[in-house]
């Protein structure tokens, strides 16, 4: 049990937050112009890391913001917290 | 009786005498014993039976690694408890403990056979015999094994005790009571740091509280009284909280460790009032861990025999629990530590000699040994012990140059008990589960902490300081390192001690005889022996993890804490690898077993799960309601009137609703508040057909996809106002509706001007419906123009009841003519009987969810999650017609021209109808064509059947491959006992032409 820093809340303990997947995969704003292996490459492809791995996190029993976590999966350390819309501070 | 309680010691108190039970004979122990120094203070060694061969087993340590007394206490009531170590119990008036794994007795056991065929009982044993045939499974391998094996017997009622969770933040974690615990936790809570040491004893000080030797000094006095004066002052800090009797079970990342106190285990039952055990969650800044070390056994014929006891342990019974645990010892060991079990021993006018591996060493407490005339076999090794019940004598014989080969004759000589030391192994078993790795020291084949966490460090002899002085002077630094400190108290401690000078090890001792014909244990509790590790690597197992499951070593409820170096060791030594190389089995949580009490704490009973209720929920008790759950709701089922079942109950209420009128409770269906200037638009492109342009007060029913196209939720949506909206969602997807919506709002579209409240709660709702409805709502709202030119289907007004404000929707979930009313939740319940009272002249009727599924089902209407599963699309429903072809987009819009779902064969929403209309179809039931083919195709399967009351027949819908295309075609739903012939039909049963819904 980790604990997130909500950038809205402060630290909190991860049973408060649900996890969203990989982040930074923009919903394609022209959806009906893309071929079978595009719109499926947004719909289904995720990199899952083994490290360093970019994703979405909702603080979602506390003020239900959706923010990006930068998380290392093979011991869920924490490099960085930022909202949405926000560049990773970190690459 | 024989006594073996030698004399008074500071923790013992002989003048309080406990009586207790063990196999149902009445013994005295003292206060301050614990259920294993009681027995040996009885002279009981014997206290159950091994795992496999039903060897008999006795007390071989005083701690939580002991892996053969293990009992069950309070048998035969609620509070019995299997599996508890003799070694941890403290003794208490009226205590009751008995052996396991013995039938009928411990001392004559019927599975001690296993002993004498277990040749035959080799590694895999149970992987190679039991397999075939099948057949034998059920009555002969299965009944076989369940008798013989298994650990003890389950509680066969609740428990009726209390456990509670406790939530803690602490500065400093110090896990560990023994002398570097103390001195960590003494300096951190010096430098005002809010510290909590944690140790799983009554009493703190580790196993120096029992040291008491000469050649162990700090600051000139002996060791044990320095470290009862540190304990002394250490109780007078204020920012420090002791917590005795609690042990660590687990240690996650981010520093969040759970700790099982226990209350009141160790006082007689009528004391025991309130919470037994509490389980701490506990978040720590920074963690020590001090856990100590463990006393290693060795590894040689026959070294199982109850007598057979860690030295340590023995040293352990003798100084602090005053009880001897023989009159005739033999010392077996390979270092220097099991010197002071004999200098115990003999200071107390006891027997004693030694056997040592070693060729010979000079370290002062060996020569302390020799100056007293302690009789000391150098070079050797015990070969073979005997005696059933309890060691009688043993065997030895001395080493070769290398250690490999025993020479010369044997010596056979009696004992009662002989004490073992294999060496010392850290615990890491805390650094590990927080994820830390570890490194292997060849001088003492140890595996310890490798540090790279400054969240948590490792100090003492779990850290691999085993001399006293670097204990102290390394434990400082340490602290000091980790506080950014720059002295301590502890800095000029002053230590004289012995310190080993020779270290010498064999995992697995030499015998002239050959191994398949020895007994040399390893790990005790689940009696896998050397033999059995060979016979793994022989059989071609390589990989640690593997030999562990394959012989079962170190799987026992001890976890292998005295058995996984000697595995690994022999496996090294076997195979001829570094044991560095070899890494270790992964030590999973908990530490020691947990109870299941302490897991759940006070989530048992009504607290198990939330429950919702709706406002109207008293009313449906006091009118005989069944409930049913749906998510964490108590939804009523059905109301059965006088004898009524189920069926009887749910035939008239469908009947009545469709008749005359009934009423339902409605309040669990999810609400969303929806408001914003760009509401509409939200609207457009979360749901599949198009809301810019319903007027203000209508109602639309709305599709939503997720964005693989397949259908997600559904429910009516009503425009209250230009910029603001009505959502209902079903009951079940309430709260991942509006997360979903939550979710495209804040990362694909924040530009949009909307906002999202759950309102769920705030309304509750009754609905109303069938032919007679309208004259009820006329009865409560007169003021209300109910005429179809002004309250037409589809549409909403706002009114009051009795000064209340209430929404009137005039939509339907049934076909009927049907009226929804919201009302602020607090009126819900009034709301609900001046619609009884209303409705009385009607006969209305309440119904519950189930006729709700019938009515909706002969009309056609798909409940989300019955007849969807998360693979149907709208057309799959077909239900093209609510899919918008002039929206540019909506979630899941590209989805429903990809290959596969505009596939013409995929599985399609259709009417069933069977051949006998008085047989109802079961849902779940699987549809074939053709049952010649072997298996048959599944062609789809049943999602919802009835025997409708108002069509007279069954009828039922279902998912059918190429449904589309199938009408009127003849097919099987084969059951177990026969085959049902059904027709592929219209899903829409009833009122096709929506003649009631708008009459
Ligand atoms: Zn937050």
């Amino acid at each position: 049990m980790f604990i997130i820093n909500c950038p809205y809340c402060g630290g909190r303990d991860q049973s408060e937050f649900s996890a969203g997947g990989e982040a930074h995969i923009e919903r394609p704003k022209q959806p009906t112009e893309l071929s079978d292996d595009q719109w499926a490459e947004f719909l289904f492809m995720r990199k899952n890391v083994k490290g360093v791995q970019f994703e979405r996190w909702n603080h979602a029993h506390g003020c239900r913001k959706w923010f990006n976590v930068v998380r290392d999966t093979t011991n869920d350390k924490i490099h960085a917290v930022y909202k949405m819309g926000e560049k990773p501070p970190i690459e | 009786m024989p006594n073996y309680r030698i004399k008074k010691t500071d923790h013992i108190d002989q003048t309080h005498r406990i009586s207790f039970k063990f196999d149902e004979k009445t013994y005295f122990g003292f206060k301050g014993d614990t259920l294993a120094s009681a027995l040996l203070a009885n002279g009981i060694h014997l206290v159950g039976r091994s795992f496999k061969y039903h060897r008999p087993r006795g007390i071989m340590t005083c701690g939580s690694e002991e892996p053969n007394a293990i009992c069950q206490i309070n048998g035969n009531t609620d509070l019995t408890e299997p599996n508890v170590r003799a070694t941890e119990i403290e003794l208490y008036e009226g205590l009751e403990a008995s052996s396991q794994n013995c039938w009928p007795n411990v001392n004559f056991d019927i599975g001690g056979i296993n002993n004498f065929i277990s040749a035959f009982i080799p590694a895999g044993f149970y992987y190679k015999t039991f397999m075939w045939p099948k057949s034998f499974w059920k009555n002969i391998y299965e009944p076989l094994i369940r008798l013989s094996a298994g650990l003890g017997k389950s509680p066969t009622h609740p428990d009726p005790d209390i456990y509670d969770h406790k939530y803690v933040h602490c500065d400093v974690l110090v896990i560990g009571g023994g002398i570097s615990g103390i001195i960590a936790a003494k300096i951190a809570a010096k430098n005002n740091l809010d510290t909590i040491l944690i140790d799983d004893k009554n009493t703190l000080g580790g196993s120096t509280i029992f040291q008491n030797n000469e050649s162990f000094k700090i600051n000139d006095e002996n060791s044990k009284d320095w470290l009862l004066n540190e304990i002394k002052e250490l109780k007078k800090l204020k920012n420090l909280n002791i917590k005795t009797r609690t042990s660590v079970a687990a240690y996650h990342s981010y520093n969040y460790l759970l700790a099982k106190e226990n209350l009141t285990d160790h006082l007689t039952k009528i004391k025991r009032l309130g919470i037994r055990q509490r389980l701490w969650k506990i978040r720590a800044n920074k963690v020590i861990i001090a856990t100590g070390a463990i006393e290693r056994p060795l590894v040689f014929n026959n070294n199982d025999r109850p007598g057979i006891i860690l030295a340590n342990s023995v040293n352990k019974y003798l100084n602090f629990y005053g009880v001897t645990c023989g009159k005739n010892n033999f010392i077996f060991t390979n270092n220097d530590s099991a010197y002071e079990t004999a200098l115990s021993l003999f200071e107390k006018g006891i027997s004693t000699k030694i056997i040592d591996i070693r060729k010979k060493t000079n370290s002062k407490i060996v020569k302390q040994a020799e100056k007293l005339g302690i009789n000391i076999y150098w070079n050797s090794t015990v070969t073979n012990t005997f005696g059933y019940r309890k060691i009688n004598s043993i065997e030895i014989m001395s080493l070769s140059d290398d250690g490999s080969n025993v020479i010369g004759e044997k010596t056979k000589v009696s004992c009662d008990c002989l004490a073992i030391s294999g060496g010392w192994t850290p615990m890491v078993h805390m650094h590990t589960q927080s994820g830390g790795k570890l490194n292997f020291r060849e001088t003492d084949q140890v595996f310890l902490p490798e540090e790279t966490n400054s969240d948590h460090i490792s100090v003492g002899s779990s850290n691999g300081d085993f001399e006293l002085d670097e204990i102290i002077k390394n434990t400082n630094e340490k602290i000091k390192g980790l506080f950014n400190l720059e002295e301590t108290e502890f800095e000029k401690t002053n230590v004289n001690c012995s310190k080993e000078l020779d270290k010498k090890n064999i995992w697995l001792l030499p015998n002239k005889i050959t191994l398949g014909k020895t007994k040399s244990f390893v790990d005790f509790q689940n009696d896998s022996t050397a033999k059995d590790i060979k016979l793994a690597l022989r059989e071609g197992f390589r990989s640690i993890e593997h030999v562990k499951r394959y012989t079962t070593t170190g799987m026992a409820t001890d976890q292998g804490k005295l058995s996984n170096m000697h595995a690994l060791g022999i496996i090294a030594e076997t195979a001829g690898a570094k044991m560095g190389t070899l890494g270790t089995t992964t030590f999973r949580p908990p530490f020691t077993p947990l109870t299941f009490g302490a897991i759940v704490g006070r989530n048992v009973g009504d607290f198990f799960d939330i429950t919702r209720r709706t406002p109207i929920h008293d009313w449906h008790l006091k009118n005989k309601a069944e409930f049913e759950n749906v998510g964490q709701w108590k939804r009523a089922w059905y109301y059965p009137k006088d004898k009524e079942n189920m069926h009887q109950a749910v035939q008239r209420e469908s009947k009545a609703a469709r008749d005359s009128a009934g009423i339902l409770d409605a309040s669990t269906l999810g609400k969303i508040d929806i408001q914003g200037s760009d509401a509409s638009e939200f609207l457009n492109r979360v749901y599949t057909n198009a809301w810019s342009k319903l007027a203000i007060g209508k109602c639309r029913y709305g599709l939503m996809l997720n964005e693989d196209g397949m259908v997600y939720d559904d429910g009516v949506t009503t425009r209250l106002g230009e910029n603001h909206f009505l959502m209902t969602t079903t009951t079940g997807g309430a709260a991942n509706v509006l997360s979903k919506l939550e979710d495209y709002l804040q990362t694909e579209w924040p530009e949009l001007d909307v906002f999202l409240t759950s309102v769920t709660d705030h309304y509750s709702t009754a609905s109303i419906c069938g032919p007679n409805s309208r004259k009820i709502l006329i009865k409560l709202f007169p003021e209300i123009n109910f005429n179809d030119d002004t309250f037409p289907h589809m549409s909403f007004k706002n009114s009051t009841l009795d000064d209340v404000n209430c929404r009137i929707m005039r939509i339907s979930f049934t076909g009927e003519l049907s009226y929804e009313i919201n009302i602020e939740a607090k009126y819900g319940k009034s709301l609900w009987e001046k619609c009884i009272e209303a409705g009385k002249e009607f006969n209305i009727t309440p119904y519950g969810t189930e006729t709700m599924h019938l009515l909706r089902a002969e009309k056609g209407f798909i409940i989300v999650g019955q007849d969807t599963d998360g693979t149907m699309t709208p057309i799959d429903l077909q239900m093209d017609w609510i899919v918008s072809k002039k929206k540019y987009d909506f979630i899941g819009k590209r989805s429903l021209y990809r290959s596969d779902t505009i596939r013409e064969d995929r599985k399609q929403l259709v009417g069933l109808l069977t051949e006998d209309p008085k047989e109802v179809l079961e849902e779940g039931a699987q549809i074939v064509s053709n049952l010649n083919n072997k298996p048959p195709e599944m062609l789809g399967h049943v999602t919802s059947s009835y025997f409708s009351p108002n069509l007279k027949k069954s009828i039922a819908l279902a998912v059918l491959k190429n449904g589309k295309k199938m009408k009127g075609k003849k097919l099987i739903i084969p059951m177990e006992n026969k085959n049902i012939n059904v027709t592929v039909s219209d899903f829409i049963f009833l009122d096709k032409e929506n003649k009631r819904l708008n009459a």
